[in-house]
């Protein structure tokens, strides 16, 4: 199976049921299975005019009750930071998957590169903190397009789904799980009359229940600055409520956020940190440098923003050298550098590559062999 | 106590939290507001059952005012998040208020798909000819040589003629009116709201504040009465002389016809799908 195809069917197990969309290589094969899918179930796929009508449909469907998806690459994100915005505002799940490709503007079609890493992040204008995750393998693919609509549910917020080209493209044996095991969360639904509800309850520790258009709470949306009960206001006092409700409900979840893998750290004196494909040609050099007797380990985010920082403190205290490779020119060493305190920068190593190759696990040992 | 007569309008605003409304006096926004409502009220809807979906722009703060399921978006893009909520939830009625720079300059893509889509939305297109909210600014139905705050020499475009955009995109109804001619307003949105398909509905509209004054049209009630003697009702224009009929608004249904609706055509190409399944198992 695909990365791509087990995104379209992790969706399908998580529950989607719309999918708004605009081809794009190399995320076209989401949207190619869920037509075929999707009708037979029930559900709704409509191939959209361009990436701007696909997140607002697949909002304006969220807030009718459906469990919506997209999937695009970095042309199709930059223009959907928007909506995405909108959707993070209005508190309105939704899932949109970025199978990234080789840019600025339309790249290297379509070469791998880690470059939208920030723009998951600080895309949308105004501050609006953000879920991203990041997978390495098809199987990984497959779960975490399950988290990421779980985590939009249970969050009220647009999740990003970050897919490295090859991780998209690559073929890997995988068993899909029983759907009997698979954890599903769906969106809480109000139980009070529809006069007494808030779009946005602050009694609820920032994971309001949701009620859908068509249902009796006749609720308004907006993209201004608005009140707890969704009407826009210019009152500096609610302003900061809402800001910080949106901050808080990530900040004060980080925990249920931050998922991270560590690999062969416990005696670790060298740290590499990497995400996506990256981190699989760091696991091959990790293997080699031991096999030389050199103790190097491996911290790797999947769920990439919130970042982990507590995670990435600890690796900070606990090694001497971290290498961050990454298909950029330098994105994720920027929050290591934030993180780093005693050390000197000398111990901090970039290896970074955009020209459409991949890092090997070569250039990652022979940097490890530097530094050792 | 004073006999305080009430209207239908009141029954369907959110009277105890959003007014007063940020229109200017003589806007033809409110006019629109009621004759839509009144429509809302005579075809006896569920409340409960209608969206209206704006965008940017003054007429696209309509939403916040009254008691449906409202939902005002980003600019442009009424109709495509219009378009999500009416395909997961085809049984509702969904209302789409917009402006002419909203909907025929950064929403003019969405407009056209939708209506080739045939998706039974209703588009209630308020035609100021101006960017209101911004202060004045050109838009795509800005008329030849008029002056605008960015076209302070007379605007050298031609402005489109929204109608003939819609039905040249596919849309399977096509009204417009004005603001004058506020009961044939209501009994065109009526119609719409009625029409198994998208449906268009241009309401000429006057911005006296802005536009007017930049263009000396003599304020509000002035704009009011050219509304009324330089339009033409659809069934006159073959009646009257063509220099009667040269550069005047034609008012009137200029497109009603049936033809396959999107979420219906949707909804039987899963009920193909699934009875292969069937067979198929």
């Amino acid at each position: 199976m695909q990365g791509n195809e087990a995104v379209a069917y992790g969706a399908l197990d998580a529950g989607v049921n719309f999918f708004a969309g605009y081809p794009i290589t190399p995320s076209t094969e989401v949207a190619e299975i869920l037509s075929v899918e999707l009708p037979k179930r029930g559900g709704v796929f409509v191939q959209m005019e361009d990436e701007i009508a696909s997140i607002c449909a697949i909002t304006g469907a969220s807030l009718a009750g459906a469990k919506s998806l997209t999937a695009t690459s970095g042309p199709g994100f930059s223009l959907m930071q928007e909506g995405i915005g909108f959707a993070k505002i209005t508190e309105t799940p939704c899932v949109v998957v970025n199978v990234q490709r080789m840019g600025p503007s339309t790249g290297m079609p379509t070469s791998p590169a880690q470059g939208d890493i920030m723009q998951a992040k600080w895309g949308s204008h105004g501050d609006s903190p953000s879920i991203v995750l990041y997978p390495d393998s098809v199987k990984e693919s497959y779960e975490l397009t399950i988290r990421a609509v779980n985590l939009a549910e249970k969050y009220r917020t647009c999740v990003i789904l970050l897919l490295d080209e090859v991780i998209g493209h690559m073929r890997e044996a995988v068993r899909l799980p029983d759907m009997a095991n698979v954890r599903v969360i769906n969106r809480i639904k109000p139980t009070v009359p529809p006069h007494w509800y808030k779009h946005y309850d602050e009694n609820q520790k920032y994971l309001s229940p949701l009620a859908s258009y068509g249902e009796g709470y006749r609720f308004h949306v907006t993209g201004l600055t608005h009140d707890s009960h969704g009407f826009p206001t210019n009152k500096s006092s609610e302003a900061s409520e809402m800001m910080e409700r949106l901050r808080k409900k990530i900040d004060y979840n980080i925990r249920d956020l931050v998922q991270i893998e560590s690999h062969q750290m416990e005696d670790a004196k060298i740290a590499i940190f990497t995400a996506g494909i990256t981190a699989r040609a760091a696991k091959a050099a990790i293997a080699m440098a031991r096999a030389e007797g050199i103790k190097v380990g491996l911290l790797r985010p999947l769920t990439i923003w919130p970042f982990p920082d507590d995670a990435v403190r600890k690796m900070l205290r606990n090694v001497e050298t971290v290498i961050v490779p990454e298909l950029n020119q330098g994105q994720l060493i920027h929050e290591i550098q934030r993180l780093t305190k005693d050390k000197s920068d000398g111990n901090l190593i970039p290896i970074q590559r955009v020209n459409g190759q991949l890092i090997t696990p070569n250039d990652i040992l022979r940097k490890i062999k530097e530094v050792s | 106590m004073a006999n305080i007569p009430q209207r239908i309008i009141h029954e369907y605003l959110r009277h105890d939290k959003k007014f007063p409304h940020v229109w200017c006096a003589g806007c033809s926004n409110g006019i629109v507001l009621g004759a839509i409502i009144r429509a809302i009220a005579s075809l006896n809807l569920d409340r409960d059952d209608i969206v209206m979906v704006s965008g940017i722009g003054c007429s696209s703060r309509m939403p916040v005012y009254v008691d449906f399921n409202t939902l005002h978006t980003l600019h442009g893009r009424s109709i495509a998040y219009a378009t999500g909520v009416k395909l997961h939830k085809p049984n509702l009625k969904v209302i789409v208020v917009t402006g002419d720079g909203d909907c025929t300059a950064i929403g003019g893509n969405h407009l056209i798909h939708a209506a080739r889509r045939n998706i039974d939305l209703k588009v209630i297109l308020i035609n100021n000819n101006i960017y209101g909210m911004t202060g004045g600014q050109c838009s795509p139905t800005t008329p030849h040589e008029a002056i605008a705050t960015t076209a302070p020499y007379g605007n050298i475009e031609p402005d489109f003629n929204v109608c003939n955009l819609a039905m040249g995109a596919g849309a399977s109804f096509v009204a417009r009116t004005t603001a004058f001619h506020v009961l044939e307003m209501q009994g065109i949105v009526k119609d719409a709201l009625e029409h198994p398909g998208f449906s268009l509905v241009e309401v000429v509209s006057a911005c006296p504040v802005i536009y007017g004054r930049l263009n000396k049209k003599g304020g509000a009630p002035q704009m009011m009465k050219d509304f009324r003697d330089n339009s033409v009702p659809l069934a006159a224009v073959d009646k009257l002389p063509p220099e009667k009929v040269e550069g005047k608004i034609i008012r009137g249904i200029l497109r009603r016809e049936i033809r396959p609706e999107y979420c219906a055509q949707y909804a039987s190409l899963v009920e193909r799908i699934k009875d292969k399944e069937a067979d198929n198992g």
